[in-house]
C-alpha cells in the first residue's frame, strides 16, 4: 500500500525549516515539547491512514442522502468521526480550562491536513465544527458557550456556516435572511440558505448553524449584518435537547467533488419558528465571521496542499511500477520495457507536482507558525509584524495553494494515464475533491482583489513592506555556502519589480481607477504566491544542505537532495512562469474590458 | 493486582526493512520506530483488566537503548500509570531480557507480567517463557481471551490445530496473540497526561543482570527474491508437482 501521508516532509517542515522547537515550552505552549508533538503527529497519521482513507472511495460513490427530511451519510464516516472525537481532536487547539490541549496552530493545521489529505469529505464536519467553537469562543456569551460551544468541542453537537443564499454568494452584503428580535432577547430566524456543508446529517445529536442575517431597521451593506447561533434542536438551560427549532432541510446539492460532505439549502423559520440568538455586537457579523474565516481560508489552503500532495504519492508510485516502452536512446526494440518513471516527460511532470504540492505545504504550515507566533509574541510591535505577515499569506495560502494544488492532480491523473482516469484510483476523485478549494470561502478571484485591491496597498503599502523586509533579512541570514545565490539573486529582482510595480498600483487605486489595474489580479496573485513558494524553497532548500553535512538523524540523505534538487526545478520552471505573468499584469486591460458582450 | 507489561521499541511495521550494505544487522538510521504491535496489544489487554476492576495498576517496562523511553511514553499515554525504563546500549538477548524482567518482578510482585508473544523484528517469541521458567511461575502463550479470576487465569490459546482452553495460576506470565484485542489510540488528553507519569530509570548493573551478548551475528541477508509464478493446466498437475517438485505434500 503507498504511505499516502508524507510524514517525513510534514516533520522536516515543522521541526527542521520552521523551528518549532522554539516556540514549545513558552506561553501558551508551556506544556509541549517535542516529544508530545510528535506524538500527536503519529496519532494523527495513524487515523488518517487507518480511519479516514478506507472509505475514502466510499464516501464518494454513496453520497449522503435525504430521507423523511433528514440526512444520512454512512456508517464509516459517522464511526470515523467517533475516533476524532474520542481522540480529541476537536478541542486539540483550544484552551486545557476547555478540554483542549492548547495545541499549537501550525501542528493543529497539520494533522488537519493529515485528515484533508486522507479524506476531506468527512474530515469537513469536524472543521466546520472547530470553526463553530471557534467563533462562539471568541464572541458568544457565557450562556451560549456553557450550552452549545462546549458540546461542539466534545464533539457531541456539530456546526455550520450559513453565509451564501441561492442568490448572494461572493456579495455578502446583499444577504437578504432577516432576524426579528422577540422579547426574551432572542431572534426569529427567516430564510434560505444555500450551500451549507454540514448542513444535516445523523453523525451528531444536535447541529448548531452560524447564520449571518439582517435586523429590521439595518443599514444596507455589510455593515447590516449581525451573526446568529442557530440550533438544530433546541438546548434546554440543563443541556438536554429541546424541540426541533424549525430548521429545514429544502433539498442537497449533487456536487463533483467533496461528496462524503453533504451540502443542503436550509430554510430557516419556514413551518415552524426558527429560535436565534445574536453571537457578538449587532452590525459586527461579517467581522466576527472574517476574523474566523481567515483561519478558515489557512484551513482550505491546507486541504488544496495535501490533496495534491497525497495525488502525487499515489502517482509516483505508480510511475514506479508502471512498465512502458523504452529510453528514447534505446533502440532495441527487443529490450524490456522500462519503467515510467524513467521518462523525461513523466518525470517533469513528477517534478512539477513534488514542487507545487510540496510548496504549497511549506506556505500553510508556515502560516500557521505566523499565527503561533503572533500568539506568544508579547511585544506589541513584533506582534503587529505577524499579523502583516498574516494579512498578506492568507489569500495566498487559499488561492495559490488550490489553484497550483489543483494542477497537481491535474498531472497526477495524467502521468497514470487512463488508469488515472478511472475509479479504479483515487487520483481522478482527489482532482474533483480538490477543485472545490478553489469556489469556496471566498472564489480565488476574490482573494485575488482582497490581495491586490486590499493588503497589498493598505496603509501605504505597510504589510508589503513587512513581507519585503522578512523575506531580504531572512535569506541575508541562510548558509552561502550553498548553490543558492543565483536563485537568490533572481528572487530578489523579482521582489523589487513587485515593490515598484505596487507603487504604481497605489497611485492608480487612490485616482479611482480601480477595475483597470484588478482585472489583472488573478495573474498578479500567481505570480506573487511563486514570489512566497520561492522563498520558501530557498530555506528548505538551505536548511536540507545544513542537514546534509550534519547528517540528520531525522531525514534521510535521499529526502534532502530531493529537497535541493527540487528547488533547483522550482526556480529553472515554474519561476519563469511568474516573471511572464508579471508582464502580463502590467498589460493595458483594454482587450478585456473593452470587447462588447455581444462579441464574446 | 499489579499488571507488568513489558514492550519492546521496534521498527514501525509500516516501514520496509533494508539489510545493511556489510550484512552485519539491519538499517535504524533513519527509520521511524514504534513499540511492537503485540506489546499494544498487551498493553490494551492490561488497561482493560484495569479498567473492569480486576487490576489497579499496570506498568509499562522497556529495556533498552534511552530512546524507549519514547515507547514507554507511548504506552503512558495509551493510559498505563507508571514506567521503568532499563537503559542498556547493548543488543539485548532474549535471555538477559528475561533476566532483567525477573529482577524487576522480585521488586514490583506483580499478579501477571502480560507479554507479546513475539516482536516483530526477531521474531524470537522467547522472552515470555524464559520469564516464567526464570521465575517458576506458571506460563499461557498466544492468549486469544484471558479471564481474570481470584487465583487463576483461564487462558484461550491459539494453536494452528485449533483453540485449547488452559488454566494457569497467579502470579502467571501470560503472552498475548493477535486477535486478543484492538488497541486503542492513546488520546491527545492522555498524551499530555502522559508527560507527568512517573518513569524509573534503572541499569543492568542495578538489577544485577550481566547484558553481554552470547550469541554471535554471523551474517544478516535479505530472503531470496520471490521466483515468478507458473500456471498449470489441471488439478492433477499441481498435485503433482506439490509432491514431486516442492516436495510439500
Ligand atoms: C460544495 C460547496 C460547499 C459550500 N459550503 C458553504 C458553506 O458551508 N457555507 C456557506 O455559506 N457557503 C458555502 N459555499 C458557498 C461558496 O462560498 C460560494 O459558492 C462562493 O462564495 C461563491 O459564490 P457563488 O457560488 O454564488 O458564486 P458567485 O458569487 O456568483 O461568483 C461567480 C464567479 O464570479 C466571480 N465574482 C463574483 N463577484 C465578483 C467580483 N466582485 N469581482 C470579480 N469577480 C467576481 C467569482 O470569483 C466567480 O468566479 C459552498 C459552495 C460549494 C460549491
Amino acid at each position: 500500500m503507498t504511505k499516502i501521508i508524507d510524514r517525513n516532509n510534514i516533520d522536516f517542515l515543522v521541526f527542521d525549516v520552521f523551528k518549532l522547537r522554539e516556540l514549545l515550552g513558552r506561553g501558551r505552549y508551556a506544556d509541549h515539547d517535542t516529544e508530545s508533538i510528535t506524538s500527536v503527529l503519529d496519532l494523527a497519521e495513524q487515523i488518517a491512514t487507518n480511519d479516514l482513507w478506507p472509505h475514502l472511495s466510499k464516501s464518494d460513490r454513496e453520497e449522503p442522502v435525504l430521507k423523511n427530511g433528514t440526512v444520512r451519510i454512512i456508517d464509516q464516516a459517522i464511526s470515523a468521526l467517533g475516533v476524532l472525537r474520542d481522540a480529541g481532536f476537536f478541542s486539540a487547539r483550544f484552551d486545557t480550562k476547555l478540554g483542549g490541549m492548547q495545541l499549537p496552530v501550525v501542528i493543529n493545521n497539520a494533522c488537519n491536513g493529515m485528515f484533508k489529505g486522507a479524506n476531506i469529505g468527512t474530515m469537513s464536519y469536524m472543521g466546520l465544527t472547530q470553526a463553530a467553537a471557534g467563533l462562539l469562543n471568541t464572541y458568544g456569551t457565557t450562556d451560549l458557550k456553557v450550552r452549545f460551544m462546549m458540546p461542539l468541542l466534545q464533539g457531541k453537537f456539530f456546526g455550520t456556516m450559513c453565509l451564501s443564499e441561492p442568490n448572494v454568494g461572493s456579495s455578502l452584503g446583499d444577504i437578504i435572511t432577516k432576524a426579528t428580535p422577540q422579547s426574551d432577547g432572542s431572534y426569529f430566524v427567516t430564510g434560505s440558505k444555500m450551500w451549507i456543508s454540514g448542513g444535516d446529517h445523523n453523525a451528531a445529536e444536535n447541529i448548531i448553524h452560524l447564520v449571518l442575517a439582517r435586523t429590521p431597521g439595518s443599514v444596507n451593506g455589510v455593515k447590516g449584518l449581525s451573526l446568529f447561533a442557530v440550533p438544530k434542536i433546541k438546548v434546554n438551560n440543563d443541556g438536554s435537547l429541546g424541540d426541533n427549532n424549525g430548521v429545514s432541510v429544502a433539498g442537497l446539492n449533487h456536487k463533483m467533488g467533496y461528496r462524503g460532505t453533504s451540502n443542503c439549502l436550509l430554510n430557516f423559520g419556514e413551518i415552524t419558528d426558527c429560535q436565534g440568538h445574536l453571537v457578538g455586537e449587532l452590525g459586527k457579523g461579517l467581522l466576527a465571521m472574517f476574523h474566523m474565516m481567515n483561519e478558515s481560508r489557512i484551513s482550505v489552503g491546507i486541504g488544496g496542499a495535501m490533496l495534491a500532495n497525497v495525488a502525487y504519492r499515489v502517482a509516483l508510485n505508480y510511475a514506479k511500477e508502471r512498465k512502458q516502452g523504452r529510453k528514447l536512446d534505446d533502440k532495441n526494440s527487443s529490450n524490456k520495457p522500462v519503467a515510467i518513471i524513467e521518462h523525461g516527460d513523466v518525470r517533469r511532470m513528477l517534478m512539477r507536482q513534488k514542487a507545487l504540492s510540496e510548496g504549497a505545504v511549506a506556505l500553510c504550515l508556515y502560516s500557521g507558525m505566523l499565527v503561533d507566533l503572533e500568539i506568544l509574541s508579547a511585544d506589541k510591535i513584533e506582534r503587529q509584524r505577524y499579523t502583516d505577515m498574516l494579512e498578506v499569506f492568507t489569500p495566498i495560502v487559499k488561492a495559490w495553494s488550490t489553484e497550483f494544488g489543483v494542477q497537481a492532480n491535474k498531472l497526477a491523473i495524467q502521468v497514470m494515464g487512463g488508469y488515472g482516469y478511472t475509479r479504479d484510483f483515487p487520483v481522478e476523485q482527489l482532482y474533483r475533491d480538490n477543485r472545490l478549494n478553489m469556489i469556496h470561502e471566498g472564489t480565488n478571484g476574490i482573494q485575488a482583489l482582497d490581495l491586490l485591491g486590499r493588503k497589498l496597498v493598505m496603509d501605504e503599502g505597510r504589510a508589503l513592506k513587512t513581507f519585503a523586509a522578512e523575506i531580504r533579512a531572512d535569506l541575508a541570514s541562510l548558509n552561502e555556502t550553498t548553490n543558492l545565490r543565483p536563485f537568490i539573486d533572481k528572487l530578489t529582482n523579482i521582489l523589487t519589480n513587485v515593490e515598484e510595480w505596487l507603487t504604481q498600483v497605489r497611485s492608480m487605486l487612490q485616482s479611482g481607477e480601480k477595475s483597470g489595474v484588478l482585472t489583472n489580479a488573478m495573474p498578479f496573485l500567481h505570480a506573487f504566491g511563486h514570489l512566497a513558494v520561492g522563498w520558501l524553497w530557498i530555506k528548505q532548500s538551505s536548511i536540507a544542505s545544513n542537514l546534509l553535512d550534519k547528517s540528520s538523524p531525522r531525514q534521510s540523505d535521499s529526502f534532502l537532495q530531493g529537497k535541493i534538487t527540487t528547488c533547483q526545478y522550482f526556480f529553472e520552471y515554474e519561476i519563469p512562469e511568474a516573471e511572464a505573468w508579471l508582464k502580463v499584469v502590467k498589460t493595458n486591460p483594454g482587450a478585456v474590458l473593452g470587447m462588447a458582450e455581444d462579441s464574446f | 493486582m499489579k499488571i507488568l507489561v513489558p514492550v519492546k521499541r521496534v521498527i514501525d511495521a509500516n516501514v520496509k526493512v533494508r539489510v545493511k550494505s556489510d550484512q552485519s544487522g539491519v538499517e535504524l538510521a533513519n527509520i521511524k520506530m514504534a513499540m511492537n504491535p503485540f506489546c499494544e496489544i498487551a498493553v490494551e489487554a492490561a488497561l482493560r483488566m484495569r479498567e473492569a476492576g480486576q487490576a489497579d495498576e499496570v506498568i509499562v517496562v522497556s529495556a533498552g537503548v534511552s530512546q524507549c523511553h519514547e515507547t514507554l511514553r507511548t504506552g503512558l499515554a495509551m493510559g498505563a500509570d507508571r514506567a521503568i525504563l532499563i537503559e542498556d546500549d547493548q543488543d539485548l538477548e532474549p535471555l538477559v531480557v528475561a533476566k532483567l524482567l525477573k529482577a524487576v518482578c522480585e521488586r514490583e510482585e506483580p499478579g501477571l507480567v502480560l507479554l507479546g508473544k513475539q516482536a516483530i523484528d526477531g521474531d524470537n517469541n522467547q522472552t515470555g517463557q524464559m520469564l516464567s521458567a526464570l521465575l517458576g511461575w506458571s506460563n499461557a502463550t498466544f492468549a486469544s481471551s484471558i479471564e481474570v479470576n481470584d487465583d487463576h487465569f483461564k487462558v484461550t490459546r491459539e494453536l494452528d490445530s485449533g483453540l485449547e482452553s488452559v488454566t494457569a495460576n497467579r502470579p502467571s506470565v501470560i503472552t498475548v496473540d493477535l486477535r486478543l484485542n484492538e488497541p486503542r489510540y492513546a488520546s491527545l488528553p492522555n498524551i499530555m497526561k502522559a508527560k507527568k507519569k512517573p518513569m524509573d530509570k534503572l541499569t543492568a548493573a542495578d538489577l544485577g543482570v550481566d547484558s553481554s551478548p552470547r550469541l554471535q551475528v554471523v551474517k544478516v541477508e535479505e530472503p531470496p527474491a520471490r521466483q515468478a509464478g507458473i500456471k498449470v493446466s489441471s488439478a492433477e498437475e499441481l498435485v503433482d508437482k506439490l509432491r514431486n517438485e516442492a516436495k510439500v505434500i
